[in-house]
């Protein structure tokens, strides 16, 4: 059976030139350790409230997100690329993910997921204890809009956050005052 | 028991004791409505009225203690369940101070009120007298305010 490429996501980013004893691989540095790199983003477990359900769900047989090579999540920040915000971010919340955040080992990336760490939710406007949107406390990649947003909602989000970093400089990343 | 019956039932208990003011636990006063079997009760009497509950009518479990900022007042909210015969009841008290609530503790009555009042202390304000470690359970220490109060305000609250 002849294999679409198209539709089994991006290819290696190089060509191979075929020799007598195999191929000779041409391709930039960029580009190959943006490759391994997107195809191998582990998230941390982190769920504040009902978006984690989405995100587990995401994670689970039905959608699997390991197809796309988020394949474990993992438990300490020190393991892990790419924090997905699920659910509502409070006060006393806020410098716990501050430090999760800082303790992930660069490069990283954020996911806003769902309404409540865009905007701090639609309903938690006129109250004490919620951070309207957790980009006040980390800068975030890609955010998702939803109530909360569906698995291939997540998908879609976690896919373009891949685009994103393939499309990175790696070598000639600009130096960000944080 | 029906509702009914439960609410004959402590009429009859509390109503012998009414005969002798001195000594009178107190008065629990009914009100048609609600969910549940709802009885007022003055709070200088309160202690002496849950405990006379716990400890004759068998209302062994507070399920829930909580308070209600009605801007004129506050109303302390106590939900007994007795664990045999499964009745349940609540027991209201109303605060009339509405700058610097109290009412006396009943978590030497049921120990789970330790938490519950430490929580309605730290959200509505109300202090507990005779309360062993009454402190702010879930905010920062130096928190100003209370934030379930009608009247609180904050920098971080958007108005819709």
């Amino acid at each position: 059976m002849e294999i679409d490429q198209k539709k089994m996501g991006d290819p290696f980013p190089g060509t191979v030139d075929p020799t007598a004893d195999g191929g000779i691989l041409v391709t930039k540095l960029d580009d190959a350790i943006n490759w391994a790199r997107a195809n191998s983003l582990w998230p941390l477990v982190f769920g504040t409230s009902c978006c984690a359900i989405e995100m587990m769900s995401a994670a689970s047989a039905k959608h699997d997100w390991s197809r796309f090579g988020f394949e474990v999540a993992r438990a300490t920040p020190r393991q892990a690329d790419l924090i997905i915000v699920a659910g509502t971010i409070v006060m006393k919340m806020a410098p716990v993910l501050k430090r999760l955040y800082d303790q992930m080992a660069d490069p990283k990336y954020v996911i806003a997921m769902g309404a409540c760490t865009i905007s701090g939710g639609p309903f938690f406007y006129n109250t004490y204890s919620v951070v309207k949107g957790v980009d006040h406390v980390i800068p975030v990649d890609v955010y998702i809009p939803g109530c909360p947003p569906r698995p291939e909602a997540l998908l879609h989000a976690m896919i373009t956050l891949q685009e994103k970093i393939k499309n990175e400089p790696y070598f000639r990343k600009p130096k960000i005052a944080l | 028991m029906t509702r009914e019956e439960l609410q004959s039932a402590i009429t009859a208990s509390f109503g012998s004791a009414q005969d002798d003011p001195a000594s009178a636990p107190a008065t629990i006063t009914f009100e048609e409505g609600g969910q549940f079997l709802n009885g007022n009760v003055d709070k200088a009497n309160l202690v002496a009225v849950m405990k006379k509950l716990r400890d004759e009518l068998g209302f062994d479990y507070l399920f829930c203690l909580t308070c209600v900022d009605w801007k004129t007042h506050f109303t302390m909210m106590y939900h007994l369940r007795n664990m045999k015969t499964f009745d349940e009841l609540v027991i209201k008290s109303k605060i009339e101070d509405v700058t610097a609530p109290a009412i006396d503790t009943v978590s030497h009555l049921w120990q789970t009120a330790n938490f519950h009042e430490r929580e309605v202390w730290d959200l509505f304000g109300v202090k507990f007298y005779n309360h062993p470690d009454l402190r702010r359970i879930f905010l920062d220490e130096e928190w100003p305010g209370f934030p379930l109060r009608k009247n609180y305000e904050d920098a971080n609250m958007i108005e819709l």
